[in-house]
């Protein structure tokens, strides 16, 4: 059968889940768009479903909002009737559920990460149609495009908490170089058995790359720090 | 169990296209699937690929699943769809299993139910987006059938399904025998795959072959095949002509 595949495209974001020894860490950039104006620069792509599962949404804000908030509802109730923290699986299970019984509906990527006591940390990508694929690590939304390659440089099993963190942020980095749709801040959460933490790097903080330049206040910084002297092209 | 988010359904003009549920198109997809019957039962080959569009997104993808005891099951086409699928037979096979009769369902009864599951969603417009192809061996017996997505269903000795139909299968209807061995059905099965991979754009180099008999199902490792470029005419094809190809 000659299948005409039009690739959908997951537009705005750039999100990923990495698997490390101990735990998982999520990172997302935090642009939102409206067609080409940005309607938030600082959103939180990553969301909390449980005390030890996140997950990252890309795509259409509205659907993976009402998706996540579902989830959110049924996992609550399943940790109090099972009586314990849920595991990631049975999370990733939830979302796949709305992912694949609405698929003419919804238009949103999601990346589960989370860290449970049976299977220690982990990573479901769930992309458009609602396929559940276990990952050591996910990537998704649009800038993940430019990131294929750099993931299979990059990434190595067994890093450490502050490796995976460091690959995620660089990667989220690179992402927000060359895709449009994504921008702002980076945002990761690493969740292992310990617990749960936040970080923030604004753009400012990260590394330069090619043809970036160092930012500035002024202008009148540059042309008074080295004294007046022809302005060259 | 399904969960369909509650729709307002006042406007039944602006909702027609959701209430009307049809699969318009697949994202996630397999590609071919290759299998015969052997000597000892059934050969089945796939790669590991989920392709998103043009891109090869996943390369760990298993597409050859054992159901029950007695067959194998393969699928190209959306994976989410193939994933359901999975689900309905773990609920098939567990009610067989409940009975507790001592039968098992076999290779024809799985074919038979995936065929009416098929057709079925096909009469509805909203198809499962998949070619199945079932494979398996009961009181000595081998079976090895096909269902597309329409619902089309049939049996063979070989059978391919997407590039391999046009691929694999003229190498099949030269080459296949009733009394292969296993290691020379592999050899034809890796020869069809070979051919896939340099031909079929949405083919990756890992693959599995799933093999099985009256004693069992056997999933291989993944693994992948050397190729080969050293035609002389693939050196310097544009030699004699600068500019062509």
């Amino acid at each position: 059968m000659d299948l005409n595949l039009d690739a959908p495209h997951s537009m705005g974001t750039t999100i990923i889940g990495v698997t490390y020894n101990g735990g998982v860490v999520l990172g997302a950039d935090s642009r939102t768009s409206t067609g080409m104006y940005v309607a938030n620069r600082a959103s939180d792509k990553i969301t909390q479903l449980t005390d030890n599962v996140y997950v990252c949404r890309s795509g259409s804000a509205a659907d993976s909002q009402v998706v996540s908030d579902y989830v959110r509802y049924f996992l609550h109730q399943h940790t109090i009737q099972l009586g314990q923290p849920a595991t990631v699986k049975v999370s990733a299970n939830l979302i796949r559920m709305l992912a694949y019984n609405n698929k003419n509906m919804l238009q949103t990527g999601l990346i589960v990460g989370g860290w449970d006591k049976y299977e220690g940390g982990k990573i479901y990508g769930i992309p458009l149609g609602g396929t559940v694929v276990e990952q050591p690590f996910a990537i998704g939304g649009s800038g993940s495009s430019y990131l294929y390659g750099f993931f299979d440089q990059a990434w190595k099993e067994n890093m450490t908490k502050e490796e995976a963190e460091q690959l995620v942020v660089k990667a989220v980095s690179l992402a927000i170089a060359r895709d449009g749709a994504s921008g702002g801040v980076v945002r990761t959460v690493i969740i292992n058995s310990e617990g749960v933490t936040r970080n923030f790097y604004p753009g400012d903080k990260l590394q330069l790359w090619h043809e970036e330049l160092e930012p500035q206040n002024s202008l009148l910084d540059i042309l008074n720090a080295t004294g007046p002297e022809p302005m060259a092209m | 169990m399904t969960f369909t988010i509650p729709i307002d359904n006042g406007d039944a003009v602006k909702n027609a296209e959701a209430d009307s549920q049809r699969t318009l198109y697949p994202y996630v997809t397999g590609t071919s699937i290759v299998a015969i019957k052997y000597k000892d039962g059934v050969l089945m080959a796939s790669d590991m690929g989920g392709s998103y569009g043009s891109t090869l997104r996943y390369k760990n993808i298993e597409r050859v699943k054992a159901i029950g005891k007695h067959s194998l099951l393969g699928a190209s086409g959306e994976i989410s769809d193939f994933q359901e699928i999975l689900r309905y037979l773990d609920e098939l096979v567990l009610n067989d299993n409940m009975w507790d009769d001592g039968n098992s369902f076999g290779p024809k009864e799985v074919h038979n139910y995936l065929t009416r599951v098929m057709y079925n969603r096909r009469n509805k417009f909203n198809p499962l987006w998949n070619t199945l192809v079932l494979g398996g061996v009961k009181n000595g017996e081998s079976y090895l059938g096909m269902v597309s997505m329409i619902g089309v269903s049939f049996e063979d000795n070989h059978v391919a399904t997407g590039f391999g139909n046009h691929l694999a299968r003229p190498i099949l209807r030269d080459e296949w025998r009733a009394d292969l061995s296993f290691e020379e059905g592999v050899k034809l099965l890796e020869k069809c795959m070979r051919v896939l991979l340099y031909r079929d754009r949405s083919a990756i180099n890992k693959l599995q072959i799933a093999k099985i008999t009256e004693e069992g199902v056997t999933v291989s490792q993944p693994y992948s095949l050397k190729t080969f470029w050293e035609f002389q005419a693939f050196h310097n094809p544009t030699a004699g002509a600068q500019g062509s190809w």
